[in-house]
């Protein structure tokens, strides 16, 4: 006990230095996780409700938001990790500011996202009752290697789940984990009403090896299915009964899509408990997390961040915008956070932005993506890499038109710094819960 | 503008082997045929299907082992033209993986033998620390730019022309200073970046071998604009030679 709590001690004052500095939200993590390796292990071992895991390369973030949001609303009290810091370290990180010196952590139910590979190693340490698998694709394979692996990554965290596994039906790479869930764990379903699949290619990543998927069986009421409307309002059905229609604060089939794994994993985890009415309220009023089709008053115009990091995301981002004329700028950095290649703008095609062209390209590859654009035949007005000018270049010459800036994460968390200094928004680790 | 003449480009696998934006070289390819003012048909060439009788220019790029495995009976299969293609003189740009099946062998971790077409002279093994990171090279084509991510170590054979020195990065094996092959027309790299819409020299001279191939007329190139690309690939070269 004595070196737990010197390690929330070192990494309290770690947090506050990380703060006073304005920024790094893994930082203080690693210093926890160096003074004591249990640490995770004692803090989560008063939590009864359980411990939930969201992974896979799309939708984390924002998936994790809902499912906290919907167990809140049921009166529970949960614990997550609301930063997008997604590694093991960044789970040890948000529980500092909350945790007390007993090191055990007062909440009913944990649910956590992590990127593929931490996902594997937290559960090393802590073996999740369930895990919610959302999808595989092409992100950041200067990291994982091959599309392959990350899906292999999937599957053994899978095995590690003690009491229930959530999957994407859609995507081939999540379905084929099926056959490796362990007997006695307990498997449900999340997918898109076969009626509107035809949205689907882009969504998720040619599988080759397609041919041996495994047989996705029909959805049970157990199975949350989607049922878009339009562009904005949907339904989730479960069996003869469901939720919706309703609509959320963020558009787009991908946001459509995250809203139905959270229900499915929130109707899993409360059982009975489960209320349409409370989890209908919750999704309506849940905030998008941080530069996922954020919008914030900049000068009295609209200003949307949209983060993009890999050619799914980005193709499903653009393919939710393109009816909208709105002045676009993309900014794309190289950091290790970003994914360092950036091959894979290739894979994005932009021929939506062809009408409208591109007011400004900016950050450290903003020749290569105006280079990008142009083997479109997109016009790029201008190129910028200073993240800082071009903001300010990008809002002085179209101040009173709606605006929307697509950008990597390194390029994301600089540029709501920015805004957050310059418009008085919450800076970047203080949104409340 | 009437056109100086239509060049045949066939991407090989592009379903199986083409990862890292690997599709980039081919838009790149087919969309420079166009600025320089011919026509360019693209064929998709997925195994079992045909190659096009008149084939003026090949693309290849890399894939993951699933992919790799998943090529190796077609290839078996269109090897014998790809060799008498590749010896009259045909240009081929091979990335990565496929870079490693037109080579002679891929030896893998464990010791299996996996033939491949013998087109470059050149034996790749398996390793298990990957070489990932930017990369800059000096070529014939002039300094080339790009992104390496691969574990395979490739050896080239004595008398084996490589594709570049390397001046950043890892490139063949990490040891001896070369990056990839080439042989008449065929070159053979680790280099994503894509590599050709950010170095042009090395794209237009594959066009213009394939333009000749077509016409049989010397190349008659475009004004092209390549200040974009210029602008990136300086950049990107400074920063990895400071690095």
């Amino acid at each position: 006990v004595l070196k737990t709590t010197a390690a929330i001690v070192a990494g309290k004052t770690a947090r506050l230095a990380a703060r006073v500095r304005g920024g790094g939200s893994a930082m203080p993590g690693l210093v926890a996780e160096r003074v004591d390796p249990k640490f995770l292990t004692h803090a989560l071992s008063g939590v009864h409700g359980g411990v939930v895991v969201v992974t896979g390369t799309n939708g984390k973030t924002t998936t994790t938001k809902m499912l906290a949001a919907i167990l809140r609303a049921h009166g529970k009290r949960v614990f997550s990790n609301p930063t997008g810091s997604n590694f093991t370290r960044g789970v040890i990180s948000s529980m500092l500011g909350t945790l007390p010196l007993s090191g055990r952590l007062d909440a009913d139910i944990a649910v956590l996202e992590l990127d593929e590979w931490h996902a594997l190693r937290f559960a090393e340490l802590v073996p999740p009752t369930h895990a919610l698998l959302l999808n595989v694709a092409r992100d950041q394979l200067d990291r994982f290697a091959e599309i392959d692996t990350t899906a292999g990554l999937l599957a053994t965290l899978a095995t590690q789940t003690t009491g229930g596994v959530v999957l994407n039906r859609d995507d081939t790479f999540v379905s084929r984990i099926r056959a490796q869930v362990a007997d006695g764990v307990e498997v449900r379903w999340f997918g898109i009403d076969p009626a509107v699949a035809d949205d689907l290619p882009p969504l998720h990543e040619a599988d080759v090896r397609a041919g041996d998927a495994v047989a996705v069986p029909d959805p049970t009421g157990d199975d949350g299915v989607l049922h878009p409307d339009d562009a904005r309002a949907f339904r989730i059905g479960f069996g003869d009964s469901g939720i919706g229609p309703l609509e959320l604060n963020q558009r787009g089939l991908a946001a459509m899509i995250n809203a139905t794994a959270a229900t499915t994993m929130a109707r899993f985890v409360l059982g009975d408990a489960f209320s349409v009415q409370a989890t209908t309220e919750a999704l309506r009023t849940v905030r998008p997390p941080f530069g996922r089709g954020e919008v914030i008053d900049a000068g009295g115009a609209p200003l949307e961040l949209v983060l993009v990091k890999n050619p799914a995301g980005f193709t499903v981002a653009l393919g939710t915008y393109h009816a909208e004329p709105v002045t676009t700028m993309v900014a794309i950095n190289d950091d290790y956070a970003d994914g360092q290649d950036v091959s894979w703008l290739y894979d994005v095609s932009f021929e939506s932005l062809r009408d409208q062209g591109v007011a400004l390209t900016s950050g450290v590859r903003a020749y290569d993506m105006a280079l990008r654009l142009d083997y479109d035949d997109v016009a790029v007005d201008a190129i910028e890499p200073d993240l800082e000018r071009a903001l300010t270049r990008f809002i002085a010459e179209h101040p009173a038109e709606p605006r929307r800036i697509f950008c990597t994460y390194t390029a994301m968390m600089r540029l709501r710094r920015l805004l957050a200094a310059r418009y008085g928004l919450a800076g970047f680790g203080e949104e409340s819960a | 503008m009437t056109s100086k003449g239509l060049i045949n480009l066939v991407h090989l696998y592009p379903r199986e082997m083409s990862i890292y934006g690997d599709l980039g070289n081919t838009r790149c390819l087919a969309s420079r045929i166009r600025r320089h003012g011919y026509e360019v048909r693209v064929h998709d060439h997925h195994p079992g299907s045909t190659l096009p009788d008149e084939a003026h220019l090949f693309m290849g790029g890399g894939g993951q082992d699933s992919g790799q495995s998943r090529v190796e009976d077609d290839l078996a299969v269109i090897a014998d033209r790809l060799r008498v293609l590749a010896s009259d003189g045909t240009p081929m740009i091979m990335i990565c993986g496929m870079y490693q099946l037109f080579g002679n062998a891929f030896i893998t971790v464990e010791g299996e033998e996996l033939p491949g077409l013998g087109i470059l002279d050149v034996t790749t093994r398996g390793n298990a620390t990957r070489m990932i990171g930017g990369i800059v090279l000096d070529t014939d084509f002039g300094e080339v730019v790009g992104f390496e991510n691969h574990s395979g170590s490739t050896l080239l054979a004595s008398g084996q022309a490589a594709f570049g020195r390397v001046r950043a990065g890892r490139g063949n094996n990490g040891s001896d200073g070369t990056e990839g092959a080439v042989t008449h027309h065929v070159v053979g790299s680790y280099l994503h970046g894509p590599v050709l819409p950010a170095n042009p020299g090395l794209t237009d001279h594959l066009i213009g071998r394939a333009a000749e191939l077509a016409t049989g007329r010397a190349f008659e190139p475009g004004d092209l604009d390549d200040t974009l690309a210029e602008q990136a690939r300086s950049r990107q070269i400074r920063r990895l030679l400071a690095a």
